[in-house]
């Protein structure tokens, strides 16, 4: 069942675009010489650090599409009224889009670190602490588009509720890929943490979408 | 033999006033009701109600399985006709795709994607989603709108079908259902 709504989420962004937050994402990473200048030792200090920016900045793009359409459509009410339970659609719906987000940001952190002239272990930390971040970010982002389905102006609203929630994930991403010893702990147990509960929070959110 | 829906003095606020209060309602297999009111009298909200989408305010709702058509289409735009069914389907463990697009003359659209259908086909594959889940208890809104007159002997038809077979049919409507005997329920402003 759980399965069937992944493969549907799968699909579902596939056809819409899910290539624009990893182009957003590769954009921020061209942005960020220019604004700091050429100097490559500068561009490798903070180089892990402005792909984490980047990072988040992607992952508020996709909040939109991710709940409200089905909200309304009556999708939410169809698969409600089969008694599957909320936290289940939240968690394939968490499934699907770190499917379609998270791969796909890993391959586009590749030409955006050569951009920043990071290599060697800095590269490989960095790519490490993404692909450990991004499933929280991906479970954030259900959780917030849960909170806002149906509100006006849901984007800027997410977008606010969203930077707040992501920051120790941040903190502690940045630092890691950074080579802070201990920042790689911390920063997977917070993205555990968030994995753990965002399904929930974001239960809970769509069932109070009903009312 | 038990009733499909069992609905107990039930009241419904929404939006800052009550819509209806001391409703009671009962469906048996093979019973049709038809509820009718003037707009914003709580038809659809009603319908929601008896799914279990909406607690009510009091009162008590207890029903069997069931499938509900209301405005909303729930089937994904981008996909072909039988395989946005299709999901429903393989979510209910039901094979009746192809026999809910035959029974509502849409056979030959099973391979239009689902935005392209214009509103009477999207009203009837509508009708097709609740005929495929199997569900003995229906709960539709407004099942005739947007339909010509073919399609309402298909949709008459099918609702008859299901009533012959057991099934309990809800129905807001301001348009009477033809075929099978109904019974009423009024509200009122």
């Amino acid at each position: 069942m759980i399965g069937l709504l992944v493969v549907r989420e799968v699909r579902r962004a596939l056809g819409a675009s899910a290539w624009l937050p990893v182009a957003f994402f590769l954009l921020v990473a061209i942005v960020v010489p220019f604004a700091v200048g050429p100097d490559v030792r500068l561009l490798a200090r903070i180089g892990g650090g402005a792909l984490w920016i980047a990072a988040l900045t992607a992952a508020l793009l996709p909040i939109e599409r991710l709940v409200e359409p089905d909200r309304a459509d009556g999708v939410l009410d169809q698969l409600a009224l089969r008694r599957i339970p909320e936290e289940a659609v939240a968690l394939a719906k968490i499934v699907g889009h770190w499917l379609t987000f998270g791969p796909l940001l890993l391959l586009a952190a590749l030409p955006g670190a050569a951009l920043l002239g990071l290599n060697g272990p800095l590269l490989g930390r960095t790519l490490l602490t993404l692909a450990v971040g991004t499933p929280a970010l991906a479970a954030l982002a259900v959780a917030v588009a849960s909170l806002t389905a149906g509100l006006r102006s849901a984007s800027a609203l997410g977008g606010l509720l969203l930077l707040p929630l992501a920051v120790p994930l941040l903190i502690f991403g940045a630092s890691a890929a950074g080579g802070e010893g201990g920042a790689f702990k911390l920063e997977a147990a917070t993205a555990l943490f968030v994995l753990a509960g965002a399904p929930f929070a974001a239960g809970a959110a769509l069932r109070a979408l009903r009312t | 033999m038990s009733n499909l829906l069992t609905m107990t003095d039930v009241a419904c606020w929404r939006g800052g006033r009550l819509l209806f209060e001391g409703l009671n309602a009962k469906l048996a297999p093979g019973n049709g009701l038809w509820v009718q009111g003037p707009n914003g009298t709580g038809k659809s909200s009603l319908l929601r109600v008896a799914a279990g989408l909406l607690r009510p305010l009091a009162g008590t709702v207890s029903r069997s399985d069931c499938a509900l058509a209301d405005e909303a289409l729930a089937l994904d735009r981008e996909l072909p006709l039988s395989r946005a069914l299709g999901l429903w389907a393989a979510l209910d463990g039901s094979a009746r795709v192809s026999a809910a697009l035959q029974a509502l003359g849409l056979a030959a659209l099973a391979d239009v994607p689902v935005r392209l259908l214009s509103t009477g086909q999207a009203q009837r594959a509508r009708l097709a989603r609740v005929l495929a889940a199997g569900a003995p208890l229906w709960l539709l809104d407004e099942p005739l709108n947007g339909l010509d007159d073919a399609s309402v002997a298909a949709v008459a038809a099918t609702i008859a079908d299901h009533r012959a077979a057991g099934g309990g049919v809800l129905v807001a409507s301001h348009l009477p259902i033809p075929g099978g005997a109904w019974r009423t329920l009024e509200l009122a402003t």
